[in-house]
């Protein structure tokens, strides 16, 4: 008996209990279903996570100066003006995984356009900011060196300041006061979007770290700034800069052993991976509920299957007496049960696939449908069926042909 | 002439639980190509379980059994398989046709297990079943079939092999005279054109009357073995008034 016959005979027996071969593959069709849209939905809050991960940056620590307590009251990280512009320098120039180094200031500001007003984020920090971030413009420049250099009255908008400000019109080029003093907007960033945690990314202005000492966030401190981004060359050296930033500021700041440290670093990325981590847990455990929709069909295809075996008790004495040798009748009955499950599989998968879109239209969840996936579930209701069907189809080849043909 | 089937001594032995049933005790025939041979008894006698063996679907307890040159007493189910589907055609009393399955797949599925092209297996179907009078009922269903029209596409199932042997067990007891005369008169012409060996099992001497030797058996032993002059299904059928339509099973 060669393959493509003992699959036609197979789909024929298939096709003559239509109904029957409906609802034995209805189990699959919801377990392969439910598998999709499951890993569908794991998948797609990963995706989402990554994408902020990327959005943010990625291999990025942030060295935070530390606290100061005044009057007893603590004023949290950032307030203590210990991190200064030269240790940012230090820390470029002397630790070799480091790529990018940022110092920031930051602070609440009103931004003006003619009758127009916005309280945002302002941060005045140096261009390679906005290469850690990986955060081009869509109009007019992006800050540069001479820009800091000249300390120049200049800035960038996020899209929802420019939005708020400008409405459709091209902010670029136009001048806008930021707690009252004028500065050129040289260009928009392009959108991030929010945060996980609903932050608006794009509400923010971006000026030179020079202009913004002088101008916007002047202390009696020169130097100082609240913080200092880092981003090292491999996510794998993160710990290893970590460790090198903190040795090299300490040293700097002349902290000895029982001190504690007068900053903090802290790791974004690492905050994140902690997230995509609990993703992926979802993810699996999603799809390990619902592959016991799918063990359940399995058990459906099995009772199906033994069913069949016993009313075609005759059949099978028959394909016996006239030379079916046992192999034969196994490979009939185990194809058959394959047969199902593939066309359920397949069948599954259409339904897991337009389910996944629906939620997210409706829903507004994310959806992944990785092609791996499909794989998987297409291969895991082959097995399923292979497996379930093994037994009643071994019981078929094992009758014996003499009863069998006796059988009502 | 040659000798098709030797058995010798032929044992068989059930286990009903505790009791032990012997279903042949010693059973020894020789028959030679080309004969026609009807095995008589009661039921119980021991005819059916000798049928089994020689139709290669049992195996004795003990004894042997050549046939076309081959013992096969000791073969294993795959190879009893294989021998069944070269040598052997099996006709039965209530057909055993697969159902919901045109008239020409039934011939055609001992094909199916012996590698035949599927170009040849329709090719040999069809010129089984029209020499056999079915031509135009090839994509009939057995239940849309006549009992004789059934146990025909159920002879051209056993024909279409070329088997050495057709075993027929009670190939009429489910039709009426007409019909059970016109099955016999077929199974005259194989033997006697095709020199196709032909065993039948039957209890009705009516029927074994058209055998050319009629073996007894009693309580698992041959009791009588003796050549007859057959009757002629043509010559009796001739004689018969027609009538309206084919006989309904």
């Amino acid at each position: 008996m060669n393959l493509l016959l003992t699959f036609r005979i197979a789909l024929k027996a298939i096709g003559r209990n239509k109904l029957r071969s409906g609802l034995t593959m209805l189990g699959i069709i919801i377990g392969v279903g439910a598998v999709i849209t499951m890993v569908a939905i794991g998948s797609g809050a990963k995706a989402r996570i990554q994408e902020q991960i990327a959005s943010m940056g990625s291999n990025l620590l942030v060295v935070m100066s530390g606290s100061t307590t005044s009057g007893g009251v603590r004023r949290g990280m950032g307030s203590a003006p210990t991190l200064t512009v030269e240790d940012a320098s230090a820390i470029a120039a002397e630790i070799p995984v480091v790529k990018y180094v940022a110092p920031s200031l930051n602070g609440t500001t009103q931004v003006v356009y003619e009758n127009q007003n916005w309280s945002t984020s302002t941060t005045a920090t140096t261009p390679e900011a906005l290469l850690i971030r990986d955060w081009p413009v869509t109009s007019g420049r992006t800050m540069t060196d001479a820009d800091m250099a000249a300390a120049a009255k200049v800035c960038l908008l996020g899209q929802t300041v420019a939005g708020s400000l400008f409405g459709e019109m091209d902010p670029a080029g136009q001048i806008v006061r930021i707690n009252k003093f004028p500065f050129t907007v040289i260009g928009v960033l392009a959108s991030k979007g929010q945060t996980t945690w609903g932050h608006d990314q794009d509400d923010v202005v971006y000026v030179p770290l020079t202009t913004g000492q002088r101008l916007l966030f002047g202390t009696r401190f020169p130097g100082m700034v609240r913080s200092i981004m880092v981003q090292t060359t491999s996510p794998e050296v993160m710990k290893q800069a970590q460790e090198e930033i903190t040795r090299l500021l300490q040293q700097r700041h002349r902290i000895r052993i029982d001190q504690e440290n007068d900053f903090s670093i802290r790791n974004l990325t690492e905050a994140l991976s902690t997230a995509e981590a609990s993703a992926n847990v979802m993810t699996i455990l999603l799809g390990a509920i619902a592959s016991i929709s799918l063990l359940v069909g399995g058990i459906g295809i099995m009772n199906i299957m033994l069913v069949s075996v016993t009313e075609r008790t005759r059949e099978i004495g028959i394909r016996m007496a006239v030379g079916a040798r046992q192999r034969d009748i196994l490979y009939q009955f185990l194809t058959e049960a394959l047969v199902l499950s593939l066309i359920g599989g397949i069948i599954g998968i259409l339904l897991g696939v337009a389910t996944s879109e629906l939620i997210t239209t409706f829903l507004k969840w994310p959806t992944l449908i990785a092609p791996a996936a499909l794989l998987f579930s297409s291969g895991f209701a082959a097995v399923v069926g292979i497996f379930f069907g093994f037994y009643p189809a071994r019981k078929a080849a094992r009758l014996d042909p003499i009863e069998a043909l006796r059988y009502e | 002439m040659s000798e098709l089937i030797r058995v010798e001594n032929l044992l068989k032995i059930y286990r009903l639980g505790e009791t032990r049933v012997h279903a042949l005790r010693g059973v020894s025939i020789k028959i030679q190509k080309g004969e026609f041979v009807a095995i008589m008894g009661a039921s119980g006698s021991g005819k059916s379980t000798l049928m089994n063996i020689l139709g290669c679907l049992d195996r004795p307890t003990q004894g042997n059994f050549v046939l076309d040159g081959t013992d096969v007493s000791s073969l294993n189910t795959d190879r009893l398989a294989q021998i069944r589907n070269k040598k052997i055609g099996f006709v039965f009393q209530n057909f055993n046709l697969l159902s919901r399955t045109t008239a020409l797949e039934n011939v055609e599925l001992p094909l199916y297990y012996n590698g035949t092209p599927a170009k040849d297996r329709s090719r040999r179907a069809r010129e089984v079943l029209q020499m056999l009078g079915l031509k135009g009922r090839e994509d009939h269903i057995p239940s849309r079939l006549s009992g004789g029209q059934q146990q025909r596409v159920a002879i051209a199932r056993a024909l279409v092999n070329h088997p050495a042997l057709i075993l027929a067990d009670e190939p009429t007891g489910n039709l009426d005279t007409r019909t059970s005369l016109e099955i016999m008169e077929i199974f005259q012409n194989l033997n006697q054109n095709a020199h196709i060996t032909i065993l039948i099992v039957t209890h009705e001497p009516d029927i074994a009357a058209y055998a050319g030797r009629h073996i007894q058996f009693r309580d698992g032993k041959v009791i009588a073995d003796g050549q007859i002059q057959p009757r002629t299904a043509s010559e009796d059928l001739a004689q018969m008034p027609v009538s309206p339509d084919e006989g309904v099973a």
